[in-house]
């Protein structure tokens, strides 16, 4: 029996995650001694920080936060697993701790042999570079040697289609372009351990296509273990025979792909009673802590369903007054494409002041939900008076939109995608019926 | 069978040095990535990197030399002296301050690929070392321009070169490591080579020191390389000082080792803080 190619054993990553609990507000009692006395204990944390040489964390207390906790697997050679799980479940942490980006805190990997990752297309591409001196920028970077990229060149440039813009400066290059020529020098990277995030979720469906084929080329015909983490559960179980479902940092099903992503669909929706919790999800992105969402409520039941009205109730807490406020959520397909926004603004651009921190809550009323029969992402946000981001939680939670009664069966089962009914007038006075809409 | 990586928490990576070598394209890749996007986009190129030390040069023997006139070291001109002070030091400071922000502009690529994080601020004083390179075509023309022929003691000038990359690679080290973490270092790393310009002997020789205190000025380590520079370049005249040598090479050394061990202590958390 073969020593497996990746051995994963019990591997644990903690995050400190800072908070300010203060409350600043109009109408809070903060005296300008209290002020002071936090401020010093924050500074004094902050010093005893830089001299014990840890991690300084914004705000006045520190939270730990868990992004994976006593993980254990095994990788076969020339297995390919796919990586499933929410936002926040520690998918990527564990990819970045794989790639040796990031150090565990506890725990332990073994790898045997070298280790290719993609967590991110185009990585260190220079804008004012050509095609060609990006090639091999880029090839460096992800350890290939000048004379493996001159061996592959001429592939690379063919797979990417870039032929005739290779002396032209990235910069100028369409966003198809660019991510194509992006791909295509990381997929003739050649490492025994072949780590993917999420990469195919960019360009157009028929390089989507031709990228699959070339990672099961490399996993199939070279025999690579590759490791993929991917929203988009179609293309896991077409490439994966076996797959992890992460959730919240923990391993919770290890199994053939086809299993777990069943299991998935059934139990990894965490809206079986209608409710959403929002505090808890990690934020990468957003600096500003005056506003947090709190929850999501389905008022009207779950699942949703296509053509009937949908009524969502949005809980947020303040900690300080907040201007011009608007809220919003959004449908995403499984690649995150935005499909369907709702923003609170729309009514008659209607932003209110927050001006007392405080416990709020938003109802957002849908008529007729558009959504087609299938599986969505949704995405919560809320902006201040000056379009900054206040929060922002992206594929917070994994919906299912069902047939409702007036779906028409055709569209049952479809691409994700909005179906909307109109009024529509026929002509049957002609040899052959065509169609009219008719304004509204 | 391949090699085998182990990833604990706290372990430092045995083949670390060897990764580091398979590695090396990157470090030229980088650098040169770094030369060839500077001068983009600007009307006379290179010619920046050779007017910058130029006229450093003029101010500073207009300043030193025939305001406050302080002397020469032996019979080399004025301006041929601060030149070849000035060299060595704008190679070093330039190298401080490239390497102590790379981290940070690099930032993309350290959250999202491994390599030895040591490539990065190692390549940007290759950099540094190019624009150096460029500056030694003026110190050449200057040698014609004055008729002045150095001596044999310049077959020593490699060993002052890379006394002076040494120099700066540990304190850059530390530095950009220190600058992940606390981006105050932003804002110091300009002040101290401002400062570093005036107490080195840069626009001034080292001779007009008081000898009791020449030892302690030595501390400075680009006291040593920068009088050894000289010695090389201008010929005999100017005798280095031997404790005074010793004394950089010390300190060279010490924050080689300290750069170094500090770095690598950190670089793991690199991606998560930066």
């Amino acid at each position: 029996m073969l020593a497996p190619v990746i051995r994963v054993e019990n591997l644990s990553k903690r995050y400190l995650v800072g908070h300010r609990t203060e409350r600043v507000g109009r109408y809070s009692y903060t005296s300008l001694r209290d002020v002071i006395g936090r401020e010093v204990r924050t500074v004094a944390r902050k010093a005893a920080d830089v001299v014990r040489g840890r991690q300084v964390v914004k705000g006045d207390t520190v939270e730990e936060f868990w992004a994976l906790r006593d993980v254990s697997f095994d990788v076969r050679e020339g297995e390919v697993l796919g990586i499933i799980g929410r936002n926040g479940a520690g998918k990527s942490t564990l990819l970045k701790v794989l790639s040796r980006i990031t150090e565990p805190t506890g725990g332990r990997v073994t790898l045997r042999g070298r280790v290719g990752s993609l967590l991110e297309v185009g990585t260190g591409f220079h804008p004012e570079l050509t095609g060609r001196e990006n090639i091999f920028l880029n090839g460096a970077i992800l350890g290939m040697t000048r004379t493996e990229i001159h061996k592959k060149f001429d592939e690379i440039v063919a797979f990417a289609e870039v032929e005739r813009f290779l002396d032209t400066p990235v910069k100028r290059y369409s966003s198809g372009m660019y991510v194509r020529l992006a791909f295509a020098v990381a997929a003739h990277l050649q490492p025994e351990i072949l780590v993917i995030d999420e990469v195919l979720a960019v360009g157009d469906t028929e390089f989507q296509k031709k990228c699959l084929g070339k990672m099961d080329d490399v996993s199939r015909r070279e025999g690579r273990t590759v490791l993929f983490v991917s929203h988009n559960l179609g293309i896991v179980s077409s490439l994966c025979p076996r797959a992890i479902w992460l959730d919240q940092g923990s391993i919770r099903m290890d199994g053939s792909a086809r299993a777990v992503i069943d299991d998935y669909l059934v139990r990894g929706r965490p809206n079986d009673d209608c409710v959403v919790q929002l505090g808890a999800i990690f934020r990468p992105h957003i600096d500003d802590d005056r506003l947090r969402f709190e929850s999501l409520e389905w008022l009207s039941g779950l699942p949703l369903r296509h053509g009937e009205p949908v009524t969502a109730r949005l809980r947020f807490k303040t900690r300080a007054s907040v201007p011009g406020v608007a809220v919003g959520i959004g449908f995403c397909d499984p690649q995150g494409t935005r499909l369907l926004t709702y923003n609170t603004d729309f009514q008659d651009g209607f932003r209110p002041d927050l001006l007392t921190p405080g416990e709020y809550f938003v109802d957002v009323v849908i008529d007729s939900l558009p959504l087609a029969p299938n599986i969505y992402n949704l995405d919560v946000g809320c902006r201040s008076g000056n379009n900054h981001a206040l929060d922002y939680v992206s594929a917070c939670s994994q919906l299912e939109v069902v047939a409702g009664p007036n779906t028409p069966g055709c569209i049952v089962k479809t691409e994700p995608g909005t179906y909307l009914s109109s009024k529509w007038s026929w002509d049957f006075a002609e040899q052959s019926t065509k169609g009219q809409l008719v304004d509204e | 069978m391949s090699d085998v990586i182990l990833i604990e928490a706290g372990r430092q990576e045995r083949n670390y040095w060897r990764d580091l070598w398979r590695y090396r394209e990157l470090f030229y890749v980088l650098a040169w990535r770094d030369v060839a996007v500077r001068y983009k986009q600007t009307v006379i190129g290179t010619t920046w990197a050779l007017i910058r030390p130029l006229l450093t040069m003029l101010v500073f023997t207009i300043i030193f030399g025939r305001i406050a006139k302080l002397p020469s070291e032996g019979a080399a001109p004025y301006p041929l002296m601060v030149f070849a002070g000035m060299l060595p030091w704008t190679f070093f400071a330039n190298g401080l301050s490239e390497a102590a922000n790379s981290l940070i502009s690099n930032a993309s690529l350290i959250s999202k690929v491994y390599f030895p994080r040591l490539v990065v601020p190692t390549a940007a004083i290759v950099v540094a070392f190019i624009d150096f390179l460029i500056s030694f075509v003026i110190l050449v023309g200057l040698f014609a321009w004055y008729h002045f022929a150095p001596g044999w003691q310049l077959i020593f000038l490699p060993a002052f070169i890379l006394l002076a990359f040494l120099a700066s690679v540990g304190p850059a080290l530390w530095i950009a490591a220190l600058n992940v973490k606390y981006r105050d270092f932003r804002v110091v790393v300009p002040f101290i080579v401002q400062l570093g310009l005036y107490v080195s002997p840069v626009g001034f020789s080292s001779q007009i020191v008081p000898t009791e205190w020449r030892l302690f000025y030595s501390l400075n380590p680009m006291v040593g390389v920068i009088d050894g520079f000289r010695w090389c370049v201008l010929g005999g005249d100017s005798q280095p000082y031997l404790p005074s040598l010793a004394a950089s090479l010390a300190v060279v050394a010490f924050f080689l080792w300290f750069g170094i061990h500090r770095f690598r202590q950190t670089e793991k958390g690199f991606a998560d803080m930066i």
